[in-house]
């Protein structure tokens, strides 16, 4: 479904992906693991055309998309919930729904299935997003990626300065869209969560992959000797 | 205390075209961090707009019309074809922008000459209600209706709704499905639409010429800033306060002196509020 290859990207003369290569299957959840600075949001962010691929191509659902702008990308399928609970934080929860479902095209019933993955936005339609809680901002997030009815759900460590009982719902939450069939590409720092989320681990280290495979082989001392800080 | 009377509607009005033409420089300015310095030529085209359509059917009315697409779509097209390369350059595009403010009012020279001309106001705008003249009463209710249209654009669409979320957030905006470029080139072209409507105003309260713009973009660019980047609210009272204390401190002293304590007042008030009058504030640090 998504097949990225020898995908290079950077910050001007600083590069940071050199050469990195992954496939999401269908239905497929896809764990990208790694130490700080590694290149993991880069690695999104370029899959999500926010940065340019310098060398390398995305391919989604057979379409080479490399060149395609953000706003083409998820129209065709795949919804983004970048770093850190970000918000438009003086449009309405509601209006943070609206503006992405208008913008994706997609019919006012999309929102109502957002909704109810997280029926704890349902009273706040009316707040600010800015004047949410940082939980309530990342379930907002990823509501808003929902409602372009994506085929691939990218997220970006969902639960990063996330309070625990939030980060169980959210954990839920992806559990629940990925067992109706949604394919999701995860950055996770929480590994734990990701051991049981995920049917396959990519482990960045200075912005390549140095390790892929399953569950079992993410335990064994090698694997986490590269997840240790 | 006859001259304190007769000095409010020449405030206000004055008040009421800079708001008009700041209006369209907070938008852009707000949005996408242009500095537009074209943006009083766009004025120009819009009161030579008025002259060229004076005898014409339609009218008065009908030139504001043509006023606004005219600006519009120079806006438009500057945008396209310069300014959309220099964002997030914003030094580079102040330059730019002066440049092409030169080459139109060279343009505006070669067209119209050099020396001034003179819109005729419609019969129907000549008079007045007490110590208010028909002709700025027009011009404050013109500016009325376009902040209520405003903002019933912002608050009320699907595509002020783009517009709030883009000058809020461009990148989570991108990557959320919005055509970041369309909402720019709409921005640009309302904002440099309201400029051309200035324009016209201006022509039922002096002569037209080459530079006009120039003369009202630096006050237009004092509302901006001292009301707040983006903020409808601040662009209103900012206008209107900066209208007033122009045309009182003009009565009370002359042009150069009412200029400085013009400057002096709003380098003083930026000194207590850096931000200008309204700031976007939330929980969200960003």
């Amino acid at each position: 479904m998504l097949s990225v290859d020898g995908l290079e990207a950077g910050y001007g003369r600083a590069r940071v992906l050199f050469g990195v290569a992954l496939e999401v299957e269908p239905g497929q959840l896809v764990c990208v693991m790694g130490r700080n600075g590694v290149g993991k949001t880069t690695l999104l962010n370029t899959i999500m055309g926010v940065l340019p691929a310098t060398a390398g191509s995305v391919t989604f659902e057979g379409r080479d998309v490399t060149r395609l702008a953000p706003h083409e990308r998820v129209r065709l399928g795949m919804g983004y919930v970048p770093q850190g609970h970000e918000t438009f934080p003086q449009l309405t929860v509601l209006d943070n729904l609206l503006v992405t479902l208008e913008a994706a095209g997609r019919p006012r019933k999309a929102m109502d299935a957002a909704l109810e993955v997280f029926p704890r936005l349902e009273p706040l339609l009316r707040r600010r997003a800015g004047f949410l809680s940082g939980g309530q901002q990342q379930q907002l997030a990823i509501a808003r990626a929902l409602v372009t009815r994506p085929k691939l759900l990218i997220l970006d460590e969902p639960t990063e300065g996330i309070q625990p009982s939030i980060i169980l719902e959210i954990e839920a939450a992806i559990e629940h869209l990925h067992a109706d069939g949604l394919a999701v590409l995860l950055v996770e720092q929480y590994l734990d969560l990701a051991l049981r989320l995920a049917d396959r681990f990519v482990i960045l280290d200075a912005g390549q992959v140095v390790h892929a495979g399953g569950p079992e082989d993410l335990r064994a001392e090698k694997v986490q000797r590269l997840l240790a800080v | 205390m006859e001259g304190l009377v007769n000095q409010l509607p020449i405030g206000l009005s004055i008040g009421a075209v800079l708001l008009l033409i700041a209006l369209g420089l907070t938008f852009t300015f707000g949005q996408m961090g242009v500095i537009n310095m074209a943006h009083g030529e766009f004025i120009m085209a819009g009161a030579y707009t008025a002259y060229l359509l004076q005898d014409q059917p339609g009218g008065f009315l009908g030139s504001l019309v043509v006023a606004f697409v005219v600006a519009g779509l120079m806006g438009l097209i500057l945008e396209r074809l310069a300014i959309r390369h220099f964002y997030g350059r914003p030094l580079d595009t102040l330059l730019l922008t002066w440049g092409v403010s030169l080459v139109l009012q060279q343009a505006a020279r070669d067209l119209f000459g050099a020396p001034n001309v003179q819109v005729a106001s419609p019969s129907w705008l000549r008079g007045s209600l007490g110590i208010l003249p028909y002709n700025r009463l027009f011009i404050m209710a013109l500016a009325a209706l376009s902040v209520v249209a405003i903002w019933l654009y912002l608050n009320r669409g699907a595509q002020g709704r783009r517009m709030r979320a883009v000058m809020q957030n461009r990148q989570l905006a991108a990557v959320m499905g919005i055509n970041t470029g369309r909402v720019d080139q709409r921005t640009f072209f309302i904002g440099s639409g309201l400029a051309g409507i200035a324009g016209v105003a201006l022509t039922l309260i002096g002569p037209v010429g080459p530079t006009l713009g120039t003369y009202y973009i630096v006050d237009a660019f004092l509302v901006v800033v001292a009301g707040g980047l983006g903020q409808l609210r601040g662009a209103v009272l900012a206008a209107v306060a900066l209208g007033l204390l122009n045309s009182y401190a003009e009565f009370w002293t002359n042009a150069s002196l009412a200029k400085v304590i013009v400057f002096a007042a709003i380098i003083g008030f930026l000194q207590y509020r850096p931000q200008g009058l309204f700031v976007l504030r939330s929980r969200a640090l960003t």
